[in-house]
């Protein structure tokens, strides 16, 4: 081995991972000291600590556990804090990040262990939403409208969203004093809405985000469309939506007789 | 609280902070700003104030029960926050952030200002230049003033950003930016008014 090699296999890299047993049990920080490999990102470090699970004290411990699933930044699963800033733990190389790096979980999610959080919340939410096209009818409807090419492109920016859960982390109103939904799921509103199918059930939609958990919640403190590993313009999104259910609201108030257009 | 009502609530509560209660700050402290004009002026525009027809019925539907309002319930949304501009420390999380503190504040703010003039009022002193000027020759009390007034004016200023948001009439980035800037200038003159009157009493 050269010296160079050796130099290298000698440089470690410091984690403080705030650990959780169990759903309900207390949390507590443990830290690791893995060797540096070049090129590291955290799922890697993960892997090494997962391959051996000894502390930096040395100590035997149990493996870190944490989601994942594309390792390509387009799943969401891996998503956690780190060094104070949620995103995903795939494109977060280590190379980049001042040490000792902290991970932690998304703690507006229930923990579920360690870093894995359940983000059924946001699934729930997408339902309540109705987040897709009904297309299913008692026979066959045919055809929907076209939708625009160049509408087809914007709205592909919109359906990015891979449900990952940073925005509603970094937003300083989605927590258990309030039931909103995050910024994600006004941005899907916004998308389905767009959609020339999606369209026809508008009403609906905006009704579901006038009502408790909705677009009022949002304070502006517009965080999500900086954490938005995806570049989606959550605000924008916002401000559509804000816009659309002023004029539901006196769509509503007013009385028109019918809901859509 | 039911479904629908929040969202009601919520929307009152952003359209009351800019009417009557935005308006009402911003022709406050025009009136105010007769001071720099002398005592006889500034008890002169008190006293029309003050002896406007249906004064009563003004004072209330115009100012305590939207005001009220608009505290209260701002009070509540400033407690659900989770506040977080150590990791995320943006402008606009700056802003978030400072609207709900100067919120509260000016709740705390507001009440004693209405206690040392308007409740005095009521009960029998004589709210003129010279009430004001005793108030503020305690230092610590024109500090009090001070910050109370940039509190209102930057709550305010940047209440109409949001409400411009809020109402989807400033969508884009680019269109929210020109707005910030418009609300900018909104602050630094109303508070320039503001500030000017407090110290015409000095």
């Amino acid at each position: 081995m050269s010296e160079q090699q050796t130099a290298t296999a000698q440089k470690t890299v410091v984690f403080d991972i705030q650990r959780q047993d169990t759903a309900t049990s207390s949390s507590y920080t443990e830290r690791f000291e893995i060797p540096y490999r070049p090129n590291m990102n955290v799922i890697s470090a993960l892997m090494e600590i997962r391959r051996n699970p000894v502390n930096a004290k040395g100590e035997k411990t149990t493996p870190v556990n944490w989601d994942m699933n594309c390792l390509e930044e387009v799943c969401g699963a891996c998503s956690m804090v780190i060094n104070g800033r949620p995103r995903q733990s795939c494109t977060a190389l280590v190379d980049q990040l001042t040490q000792p790096i902290k991970l932690e979980p998304m703690r507006t999610f229930p923990v579920v262990r360690d870093l894995i959080v359940d983000r059924e919340f946001m699934f729930d939410s997408l339902k309540r939403i109705k987040a897709w096209v009904p297309i299913d009818g008692t026979y066959d409807l045919g055809e929907g409208p076209r939708m625009p090419e160049r509408k087809r492109q914007w709205a592909y920016e919109l359906s990015k969203c891979m449900t990952c859960g940073v925005c509603l982390e970094a937003c300083p109103n989605v927590n258990d004093k309030t039931n909103f939904m995050g910024p994600a799921l006004m941005s899907q509103v916004r998308l389905f809405n767009a959609h020339p199918t999606g369209a026809m059930n508008k009403d609906e939609r905006l009704a579901t985000v006038m009502a408790d958990g909705g677009i009022t919640e949002c304070g502006n403190s517009q965080n999500c469309v900086v954490a938005c590993p995806k570049g989606i313009p959550l605000t924008t999104s916002i401000g559509a939506i804000g816009r659309a259910t002023t004029i539901q609201m006196f769509k509503n108030f007013f009385g028109s007789d019918h809901q859509v257009d | 609280m039911s479904k629908e009502t929040d969202f009601f609530l919520r929307r009152l509560h952003s359209l009351l902070g800019v009417i009557p209660v935005g308006l009402f700050v911003a022709q406050h402290l025009v009136i105010n700003h007769f001071a720099t004009r002398g005592e006889e002026a500034f008890n002169n525009a008190s006293n029309f104030m003050g002896n406007l027809p249906f004064v009563f019925f003004l004072e209330w539907f115009i100012i305590y029960i939207p005001l009220m309002f608009h505290a209260f319930y701002g009070v509540y949304i400033a407690f659900s926050a989770k506040y977080n501009v150590g990791n995320y420390g943006t402008f606009r999380n700056w802003m978030f952030t400072l609207q709900r503190f100067t919120g509260v504040f000016l709740v705390i703010f507001i009440a004693w200002h209405v206690y040392e003039t308007r409740i005095q009022k009521a009960l029998g002193t004589e709210v003129d230049f010279n009430m004001m000027a005793d108030i503020l020759s305690n230092p610590l009390m024109l500090v009090f003033y001070i910050v109370g007034v940039l509190s209102a004016t930057f709550h305010l200023a940047n209440g109409l950003w949001s409400f411009c948001v809020t109402w989807g009439l400033a969508q884009s980035p680019n269109s929210q930016k020109i707005v910030s800037y418009i609300t900018i200038i909104v602050f630094l003159v109303l508070s320039v008014i503001g500030v000017q009157a407090l110290l015409a009493f000095v």
